[in-house]
């Protein structure tokens, strides 16, 4: 569907951002994604917060791993480059580009099967690594282009479209980012772009690993009355069951809620997701603290959203490197080259 | 002995216990060899293991430079009582076994000469301290080896001196040890022996120094800034050799550095990380080994197929599997040649030595941005860890890296319709551009999904095989800018030849020289790079016999000659060897003997050489 190209026309009367840049300006190609998918809306913020912060888009690498979120890189921020890399490998490719040039922005897309499972070891890695990247889950429990296998950040007994239990327990990846020592990690829902915008922002503002581990419902395969992340779809539509690629048209949940509110957002299908929003007491630098809580809710089956883990102190891969100021890329390799006259030590040396 | 063209003539081997400390003065030994300006080439034959099982260390000395590997050993120091049975079952008719005969051992052979040096007993008399009594038992042999055999003192003391120059008391207890050697045999033997060494002059102009220090110093000049990799044997100490250079060559005055070392969790993010690198525009590589090439698989793939330049050292070693960890062999030309999934090709390059290591290090950064896509360099255990004794580097003032076909800011405005994947030049090569290049021009999508000129997804079956006809078109270029085969003619009548790559040159070279000698002519192409220069057919198709030597079972270049060029099969004739060992010269002389007795035919296409050497 990337044949549909966006109309060029914009109009004069939309807002500018301090680059003199609208919204628009930040986009990228059409989504070819289900429509009512949580990870369109997931772009949106996305270019939302690039938009709200003037970044200039050439100046941010977008990177991805496979999978239905890691397209998403090509739907907003045109004018930046993208990496599509490979199954689960984004954090590798992203290290390596951080690297050669430390002054980009870094945004990370990938999924729960991207990260949880193929990715886990470079994803762990890389938080250990404190990389300077805003990782961005868009976590839906399963896996959407091969049409609806668990995930493993898929809770225990949540049940497939077929309605066979998960048996396997799930991976918490914001527990884990927090215990490896990732120096900033949230947890959201793409349907509250109200509180997901401003944590994006927070998270490129933040001078290392930040996760934001977003949790993102599948609208046609995680669809089920007993998945923890979606919602029955059988009930409503259930002319369109053997249909696969069927989906309805519709609009994307929304979710309004205050700090410290633990709100039932109901989905399209009546079905519920049990959100709590980190109340203001909370305190995020505190890690033991941080961890006991996510654990209690977790208990509970709430899903805690938020900026749940902050480390202001944490030193990023640079720094524990001592690599030049400098992006290495902008050292020219003439000068990287120690010449002749070493070259004359050095051979010596080998006598 | 009268005949002064048997000095500097013998293979001279110790026999040690991994971890005793034995590395480092076996090393010593051929340095000190090599500074006497005697043609030396070492091996080092050693377990994978840190400590206790046998280690050995081979010097072969040749003043008429015949240096690959020899069986049959002159001069044997054995300091492992677990491997004597062995050790002396290799003593040459006539040879030398030097033992430790602190316990005295009756050995069953009267037709060498058996010499018993009470190594641990000294060591004990003279030490105290138990770690110093092992350490300065190979010291101590060393001493005693020199005066048996007139390696000269003072070079060693120099030698000694340069290494301990910040650490004087490690020179004097070094010194201590070589004189309890060289006391005992003063009393005790009849020195020197009959196999000697003396100065010569052959190493004007010649450093020693192994192969992966000499890849990691190209890199370095190369102008390589991230360095990711995963350690495994034997590719470790190139990395490590870059890291060394790199931290004390490209340190700035804060204290940081121009170069980022990342040791990755496995070889999967080594790749990855090179390859991000890479396409951010730093110039950027990996090290590995064969099991490290199997798991690097699919990025290598998606770097042939996105078009990022990459830059890979794989340091052959026994497979297939884990293998044969510490020996070496040739036997990823196939996995590193069509390395990953779908049609792919990736580009090789075949150092012989650990001179063109240092070379080729350089180039295949020229050749991976040049052509955009990964270049593999193809060393081996043989080149990578042992030390050779090379031509020294030279540097052309008029060298320029080739950072290839990218666009600046201003080429950018310049450019009428920048698309990535187009085919501007007709080369196969597209131009590509850096992150953050420009505000507004040159951003596009890298991807390994089939994408058209644009970097835009693709599923348009026309596009796709565009896409794959360019990449083929690149590998034509790629041909005539790698380099170019070396071709010895040595009989400009003979219909025979022999093709070669990488570390058995020096086998190779030796064998010819001795078949010369019977009058046999053969003539010689050592192949340097994939894909085939079109030089490689037209040496092929001049003869009639091509022998194929390879150190891999399969003959693996042999099939990738038949595979990707014109010629006839039937009359490429493998010479295989995958032992683990560095090649002889004697094992290439029996298979070519052998087929030339079997088959008249080969006879009658035999000519002589130009002259006989």
């Amino acid at each position: 569907m990337t044949f549909i190209k966006k109309p060029i026309f914009r109009h004069p009367s939309l807002p500018k951002n301090d680059l003199g840049l609208t919204y628009r300006d930040y986009e990228g190609l059409v989504s070819t994604l289900c429509a009512g998918c949580g990870h369109d809306s997931i772009t949106a913020s996305i270019v939302q917060a690039c938009y709200d912060m003037s970044l200039p888009a050439h100046k941010i690498a977008k990177l991805s791993g496979i999978g239905c979120s890691s397209k998403t890189t090509n739907y907003f921020l045109n004018q930046s480059h993208g990496f599509n890399t490979v199954h689960g490998r984004m954090p590798s490719v992203a290290t390596g580009a951080n690297l050669a040039n430390r002054d980009l922005i870094y945004i990370g897309v990938s999924g729960d099967g991207d990260t949880a499972s193929i990715g886990l070891g470079q994803y762990c890695h890389a938080i250990r690594r404190q990389l300077n990247v805003t990782y961005i889950v868009e976590n839906n429990g399963t896996y959407g282009l091969t049409k609806g296998q668990f995930s493993a950040t898929n809770d225990k007994k949540s049940k497939n479209k077929k309605g066979a239990d998960n048996p396997f327990g799930a991976i918490d990846l914001a527990l884990m980012a927090i215990e490896l020592g990732a120096g900033f990690v949230a947890r959201s829902f793409s349907g509250d772009k109200e509180q997901l915008v401003p944590l994006i922002k927070k998270a490129i503002d933040y001078n290392g690993f930040s996760l934001i581990d977003v949790i993102s419902p599948c609208v046609t395969f995680n669809n089920h009355p007993h998945s923890t992340k979606s919602y029955d779809y059988i009930r409503e539509h259930n002319t369109a069951m053997g249909e696969l690629d069927f989906v309805p048209e519709r609009e994307n949940i929304q979710a309004k809620y205050n700090e410290g509110e633990n709100v039932d957002v109901t989905l399209h299908d009546g079905n519920s997701i049990n959100l709590q929003k980190v109340d203001s007491n909370y305190d995020s630098r505190d890690q033991d603290k941080v961890v006991n809580t996510l654990r209690k809710y977790r208990g509970e089956g709430k899903v805690v959203t938020g900026l749940l883990y902050i480390n202001e102190d944490a030193e990023e891969m640079h720094q524990t490197l001592k690599t030049s100021k400098t992006p290495l890329n902008a050292i020219p390799v003439n000068d990287l080259c120690p010449g002749i006259e070493q070259l004359d030590k050095l051979n010596k040396s080998y006598t | 002995m009268s005949n002064n063209s048997s000095y500097n003539e013998l293979v001279l081997k110790f026999a040690n216990v991994n971890g005793s400390g034995s590395a480092s003065a076996n090393t010593f030994c051929a340095k000190a060899l090599f500074r006497m300006g005697i043609p030396v080439s070492a091996k080092n034959i050693f377990p994978s293991n840190i400590q206790g099982l046998p280690t050995w260390y081979e010097i072969k000395i040749s003043e008429s430079e015949q240096l690959a590997r020899r069986d049959g050993i002159d001069i044997m120091v054995a300091m492992n009582a677990q491997t004597y049975d062995q050790d002396i079952n290799e003593v040459l008719e006539n040879g030398i076994f030097i033992y430790d005969s602190s316990l005295l051992r009756d050995f069953k052979r009267d037709d060498i000469n058996i010499i018993g040096i009470p190594i641990a007993k000294l060591c004990a008399d003279a030490y105290t301290d138990s770690r110093q009594r092992q350490l300065f038992k190979n010291i101590v042999y060393l001493g005693s080896l020199s005066l048996l055999i007139g390696i000269d003192f003072d070079v060693i003391k120099q030698l000694l001196s340069d290494q301990f120059s910040s650490k004087p008391k490690l020179y004097d207890q070094n010194i201590k040890a070589l004189e309890i050697g060289r006391q005992y045999v003063k009393e005790n033997i009849k020195y020197p022996l009959e196999k000697q060494v003396r100065k010569s002059n052959k190493n004007t102009n010649k450093i020693m120094i192994n192969g992966n220090e000499a890849a990691g110093l190209g890199a370095v000049y190369a102008g390589a800034s991230v360095a990711s990799w995963y350690p495994i044997t034997p590719s470790t100490s190139l990395v490590e050799s870059f890291e060394k250079h790199a931290m004390k060559l490209r340190k700035n005055e804060d204290g940081t550095f121009n170069a980022a070392i990342m040791q990755a969790e496995d070889e999967l993010s080594a790749v990855g990380m090179a390859i991000g690198a890479n396409w951010n525009g730093a110039r950027a590589f990996t090290a590995t080994s064969g099991p490290g090439i199997s798991l690097m698989s699919e990025f290598i793939g998606l770097a042939y197929f996105a078009e990022i330049p990459l830059v890979l050292f794989n340091i052959q070693r026994g497979g297939p599997s884990t293998g044969m960890p510490t020996r070496t062999q040739q036997s990823d030309v196939l996995s590193c040649a069509y390395a990953s999934h779908g049609d792919t090709k990736q580009i090789l390059l075949f150092p012989s030595d650990p001179n063109e290591c240092f070379y080729f290090a350089i180039e295949s950064f020229d050749y991976a941005e040049r052509l955009q896509t990964p270049v593999i360099v193809l060393s081996d255990l043989d080149i990578g860890m042992n030390d050779w004794v090379v031509d020294k580097f030279e540097w052309d003032h008029n060298y320029k890296h080739d950072r290839g076909k990218v666009l600046n800011s201003e080429e950018l405005e310049n450019a009428k319709d920048f698309g990535r994947y187009k085919d501007v030049d007709g080369d196969g090569i597209p131009y590509r551009t850096i992150p953050a290049t420009h505000p507004e021009l040159g951003a596009y999508f890298t991807r390994g999904t089939s994408h058209n000129e644009y970097g835009g997804y693709t599923e348009n079956g026309i596009i796709h095989a565009e896409t794959l006809d360019r990449l083929e078109r690149k590998f034509d270029t790629a041909k005539n800018l790698l380099p170019q085969p070396e071709i010895i003619i040595n009989s400009p009548k003979t219909k025979i030849g022999i093709i070669n790559f990488g570390s058995t040159t020096k086998a190779i070279n030796e064998a010819l020289n001795h078949l010369s000698n019977k009058g046999i002519g053969i003539n010689h192409m050592r192949i340097r790079a994939f894909p085939f220069s079109s030089k490689i057919d037209e040496f092929i198709n001049k003869h009639d016999i091509v022998f194929i030597v390879e150190q891999n079972r399969d003959a693996q270049i042999k099939k990738l000659l038949v595979n990707e060029i014109d010629v006839i099969s039937s009359k490429l004739l493998s010479i295989l060897n995958y032992d683990g060992m560095p090649l002889t010269a004697q094992f290439l002389i029996n298979k070519i003997n052998e087929y030339i007795e079997e088959d008249t035919d080969i006879n009658q296409l035999i000519a002589p050489p130009i002259k006989i050497v």
